[in-house]
């Protein structure tokens, strides 16, 4: 494999409260290669977007990163210091968050906010930076676009909105964008528009994406590899086809079955029982062991590591563990 | 249609968005109107699920509020077991309202923080006189085991369940009123797929239990597959199409359909080939003339500028796009 973009190793991030500490996120480790579309899936609270926010230093206080590296083309980024951060951030990696009218400054026309940025990390006049907007708005799929570059956010659409985000985002050709839920806020059609953009733009231009959503079907459309995330561990990461078709953790199993899907006919959706845990009582040994149908005694006992089967997978589950010592 | 539980008749709801008085006479506007929901119509059998999907913006919670009685309907009848309700006196629609219930988006909205759980529950069997003292209490208690919680947590308050458990708490409100029909506005769109799975298991299992008909509201297309037997598919406040679950995802016939089923990403990473859909919903104060889809119809002729379609049968419901006549004369 070429060096990766992105590595990150062990990261492990802290909510220190008066009761003690909470572990946010434990051990996450993953890469991303040049150009590639990791996915990163899991529920509300299993710390998809604390990595996103770990990984481009937006932390909110009191969460602080208590562990683990990460480097972006080898370098460390983060123990840099908030001003050398803020250098990257926008330069190096972009970002696209959930909802495209709280990204945009309202007060603001698309062209200032544009401009703003692009003249912030690029060596352009006043002119050649409106010229490049205006390209950009043009590439992401906003007609007239030298006409409505001087419109305010409100003037567009939901899905228009969040084009200008993603212009927003590749203003200053970034190698790294880390898209925060981009369709949530989205109707379907529209989401398909923004999904194809996306991976369009980031193949043209080979940057790579981390993209986070709770949506396995968005993933599949568009991502290469995906990592599944639970109660802020890695539960397993790998290939997009293996995962979705034959995975390997029993979370992403019961995660998958209990999607309805549109060609699968079935009567009942397998379902997960329980919820998954607060982070101030995770359980002892695999965080997903009372949820589980398969845990067995060391489950509860022993956390698993993250294990190495073949074609680049990873899996943290040990009856994984059994069956490759088996077979 | 056998036995229709609710029957609705061109159904409109126009909202006044005009701008203050003063405005319009200062700036010489005439009053503006929002379309929400226009000349629709649909009958729902008893036991069945009916399913309305469509984007943001198509109509589908007006709809909803309107059956309910949160909304009044500016034309239109609204037949529940017969009985038209737009013309009703308040005494018998309120005799009438206890057989339908409504389930609603937000768990963390639709409950009351300063409330009890099991008070919340009783508010519907107290309200219309059902149960009062011990006996509301061992049905709370029965209710709450229904729904997969625990008699002691009548005691509890929202704050302490999470989305799931608090929308099993909203299901047990809706059913202490001993329902026959139940509206529901997309009741897991804010929950987490596995979370999302119990949810409509549940809602499964209480419909066999207790011979319920759900009118479900939701966007995603396959939570609408898994849970529906017919389906309406509304854009623009129009339903473009109404027929059977299995034959809609089957055949769909409106050219709409056919741009939401195939819009919703592939999770059998068949390599189906997706076409690109283009445009967005338009603005519904200024609808385009003609059909409302002709914009970003793949499929558009001249003729869908001028007249809005007629809803035409088809093999399971209908649909409302010209080109079905004409497929049918090229067919023959």
């Amino acid at each position: 494999m070429t060096e990766p973009l992105l590595s990150v190793r062990d990261l492990r991030v802290e909510f220190p409260n008066r009761r003690g500490t909470l572990t946010a996120l434990d051990g996450i480790s993953f890469d991303i290669a040049p150009g590639e579309v990791l996915g990163m899936v899991g529920e509300s609270g299993a710390g998809k977007s604390l990595t996103g926010a770990a990984i481009i230093g937006l932390l909110e206080p009191p969460g602080r990163i208590a562990g683990g590296e990460i480097r972006l083309k080898g370098q460390r980024i983060d123990t840099l210091s908030p001003e050398q951060m803020r250098r990257i951030r926008g330069k190096r990696i972009g970002m696209v968050f959930q909802d495209p009218l709280t990204s945009l400054n309202p007060l603001y026309t698309v062209a200032q906010q544009l401009v703003e940025t692009i003249r912030t990390h690029m060596p352009l006049s006043e002119v050649d930076a409106r010229k490049r907007a205006i390209a950009l708005l043009d590439r992401v799929g906003i007609p007239a676009a030298a006409r409505r570059i001087d419109d305010y956010p409100h003037h567009f659409s939901g899905g228009m909105r969040q084009r200008v985000v993603i212009a927003l985002a590749l203003c200053a050709e970034p190698e790294l964008v880390i898209a925060d839920e981009p369709t949530t806020a989205l109707d379907v059609s529209v989401q398909a528009q923004i999904i194809d953009l996306i991976k369009e733009i980031c193949a043209e231009r080979g940057a790579a994406v981390m993209l986070i959503t709770h949506d396995m079907g968005v993933i599949a459309e568009t991502a290469d590899r995906v990592a599944v995330l639970y109660a802020g561990r890695l539960a397993e990461i790998g290939p997009v086809r293996d995962v979705i078709l034959d995975a390997a953790h029993p979370y992403t199993r019961g995660l998958m079955g209990s999607i309805p899907t549109l060609t699968q006919e079935s009567d009942r959706l397998v379902q997960i029982p329980g919820a998954m845990p607060r982070l101030s009582s995770i359980p002892t040994g695999c965080a997903f062991n009372p949820r589980c149908p398969e845990a067995f005694d060391r489950c509860r006992t022993e956390r698993p590591v993250p294990l190495d089967r073949p074609g680049g997978r990873q899996v943290a589950c040990w009856l994984a563990a059994k069956e490759s010592a088996h077979g | 249609m056998a036995d229709p539980l609710l029957q609705i008749e061109g159904l409109w709801r126009r909202f006044d968005v005009s701008k203050p008085w003063l405005n319009r006479v200062i700036e010489r506007e005439k009053p503006q109107l929002l379309t929400a929901v226009a000349d629709v119509s649909f009958d729902i059998a008893r036991g069945e699920t009916f399913a309305l999907v469509g984007e943001s913006g198509s109509g589908k919670s007006t709809i909803a509020r309107m059956i309910v009685g949160l909304l009044g309907a500016s034309e239109g009848r609204i037949r529940f077991d017969g009985k038209d309700m737009t013309e009703m006196a308040p005494s018998d629609l309120r005799a009438l309202r206890r057989r339908f219930q409504m389930i609603f988006q937000d768990p963390f909205a639709s409950l009351n923080p300063r409330w009890r759980v099991g008070d919340i529950i009783a508010e519907p069997m107290r309200t219309f006189g059902l149960a009062t003292g011990a006996e509301a209490a061992t049905e709370v208690a029965r209710l709450l085991e229904t729904v997969g919680l625990s008699a002691r947590d009548a005691e509890k308050f929202p704050h302490e369940f999470s989305g799931g458990q608090r929308q099993r708490i909203a299901i047990a409100r809706a059913l202490s009123s001993k329902p026959e029909f139940i509206v529901c506005d997309e009741p897991t769109s804010a929950l987490d797929v596995s979370v999302q799975a119990q949810i409509l298991n549940l809602m499964r299992d209480l419909q066999d239990e207790f011979g319920l008909t759900y009118l479900f509201i939701s966007h995603d297309l396959s939570v609408v597959r898994h849970m529906a037997s017919r389906i309406g598919v509304l854009y623009l406040g129009r339903l473009v199409e109404v027929a059977d679950a299995k034959a809609l995802f089957r055949a769909p016939c409106h050219p709409y359909t056919r741009m939401l089923l195939d819009a919703v990403p592939d999770l059998a990473l068949s390599g189906r080939r997706r076409k690109p859909v283009s445009g967005e919903i338009p603005n519904p104060i200024s609808p385009p003339a003609g059909c409302a889809f002709h914009p970003r119809c793949p499929a558009m002729t001249e003729a869908c500028k001028q007249a809005i379609p007629a809803p035409r049968p088809t093999a399971t419901g209908m649909a409302a796009c010209i080109r079905l006549d004409m497929a049918e004369t090229a067919a023959r």
